[in-house]
């Protein structure tokens, strides 16, 4: 297939609250696709039920020709969870050692990774004491770990310095060059601009998808923010 | 199921308590000034030290594992690092076995230890071996730690794991005929004794110190509610939720 993504007919109920009502996308192989959508929106819901850990009401969600949750999955997905979910406890190179025993890889990746993330000054330190963007950059690196064709990456940029974001966005590029597949949350409009295809979502609906270009072409605005603005207006 | 991925986990699991050089500390020296105390306090009456320092001796590192376990454990829910894992080629029972192989070995270094004080310098009189107490000790704690594991799930905070220990840990003790004879007990609560798993560990660890009655059982008794347990902590390692 040439998506690596399909959902269909997604619904998730969480405690009696609807937060997918009834969720279809589909995302290719080998691109940048980026998650917009206000706080609240269900990009993290969305994000778990793909990766199969939250249980769904309804619907079938195939993930690389698999269902979602197959157990040959495991060592094909990296996802960066929001809260970042490193031991703060060890050290960087203890916690990217550890998620590379268990995907199996190798100690020269695991140097070229915290080459990539900029961690090399920070390899001996406790994770507890790195700062926020620090930690975030480990969470990315563990996800990068085991060379996974889909990375779903949930707000991997928040908190990053310009340059940073920029040389990460250049990595994200670079991956999906290799034939990787990328799936980026974000809630900064600006970040949208850099996606090849943006779903923009709104209580759980995709209220558009397409190009960047095409988005704005279709509403007629040039910024991405008066977009988002001008599709919800819309409803 | 993979070794690699069991010992990657233990390595993990001792390389935080590395980290901790405090918890280590705790763990090796409060027992062993427990046992001082007690050596002291009943010190015109040493027939009650013998009795009760040697049960200690196998209920101590019940006690820690079962702390330290439903800690470590909910930690790892609440932080998300279980969820992690879960989605990686990592099952649940190399998850549980490389808790159980890296508690293991702290058990074994904590109850070398404190079965040398209280053997050596505290004059505690054995007629077992010290390496059987040293194993009973080690099987105690994986006990605990798989009564840890299980308890875990049904707290939501750590004041919560933490409470744990006096409301299931301690009735089992008193019951356990470690402080009264089980025989001068109501007769419903020898009964309900049988089905806990800590009398089991108490009597085999008298045994060792009389050096009457047979090990054996006691020993398959403990391993069965350890598979048991074990079993039930992996079931509440969920990988979907709700
Ligand atoms: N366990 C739960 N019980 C009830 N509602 C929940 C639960 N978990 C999440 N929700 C709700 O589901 C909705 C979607 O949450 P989700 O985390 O997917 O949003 P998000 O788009 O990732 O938001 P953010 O940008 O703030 O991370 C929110 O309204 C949230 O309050
Ligand atoms: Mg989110």
């Amino acid at each position: 297939m040439n998506e690596s993504v399909q959902i269909t007919n997604l619904r998730v109920v969480r405690n009696g609250k609807i937060i997918l009502p009834d969720l279809t996308m589909s995302v290719e192989r080998g691109i940048v696709a980026g998650l917009l959508g206000p706080s609240g929106s269900g990009k993290t819901t969305i994000f778990r039920s793909i990766v199969g850990v939250q249980e769904a009401e309804s619907g079938t969600i195939t993930v690389l020709d698999r269902p979602s949750g197959a157990k040959e999955l495991r060592t094909k997905i990296g996802y960066f969870t929001q809260s970042a979910s490193i031991y703060s406890d060890l050290t960087c190179l203890e916690n990217l050692h550890y998620f590379a025993r268990l995907l199996g890889d190798t100690e020269i990746s695991v140097e070229e990774i915290l080459d990539l993330v900029d961690l090399r000054r920070n390899r001996k330190q406790i994770a507890s004491s790195l700062s926020g963007g620090e930690r975030a950059r480990l969470a990315l690196a563990t996800a990068l770990l085991g060379k996974p064709e889909l990375l779903i990456l949930d707000e991997p940029t928040v908190g990053l310095d310009p340059v940073l974001r920029r040389d990460l966005w250049d990595l994200f590029h670079r991956l999906s060059d290799q034939g990787k597949t990328l799936l980026i949350s974000s809630h900064v409009m600006d970040e949208a601009d850099r996606c090849d295809v943006l779903y923009l979502l709104r209580d759980g609906k995709v209220l558009a998808n397409g190009t960047p270009q095409g988005l704005k072409e279709q509403t007629g605005k040039a910024d991405m923010e008066d977009v988002f603005i001008s599709l919800v207006e819309k409803l | 199921m993979s070794i690699r991925r069991i010992w990657a986990t233990a390595q993990r699991i001792l390389s935080q308590l590395r980290h901790d050089p405090r918890t280590i500390a705790l763990m090796i020296l409060a027992p062993c000034l427990l046992m001082t105390i007690l050596k002291y306090v009943y010190q015109d009456q040493p027939q009650v030290f013998q009795r009760v320092a040697g049960s200690l001796l196998g209920v101590f590192p019940m006690l820690v594992m079962f702390l330290i376990t439903s800690v470590a454990t909910l930690r790892e829910r609440t932080s998300g690092t279980l969820e992690r894992l879960l989605i990686l080629p990592i099952s649940r029972l190399e998850f549980i076995l490389g808790y159980a192989m890296a508690f293991g070995i702290a058990a074994f270094i904590q109850a070398v230890v404190v079965s040398t004080v209280a053997l050596g310098p505290l004059g505690l009189r054995i007629n077992g071996s010290q390496i059987m107490l040293i194993l009973i000790a080690i099987l105690d704690a994986l006990l605990g730690m798989a009564i840890g594991l299980f308890i875990s799930s049904f707290a939501k905070t750590e004041f919560q794991a933490v409470q744990f220990l006096p409301a299931i840990l301690l009735p089992q003790l008193l019951l356990s005929g470690l402080l009264a004879p089980r025989e001068s007990m109501p007769i419903i609560f020898q009964w309900i004794a049988n089905f806990l798993p800590l009398t089991y560990a108490v009597e085999a660890t008298k045994s060792v110190i009389s050096g009457v009655g047979s090990i054996g059982t006691d020993l398959l008794y403990i391993t069965v509610f350890l598979v048991a347990l074990l079993s039930a902590g992996a079931v509440t390692l969920k990988r979907k939720s709700k």
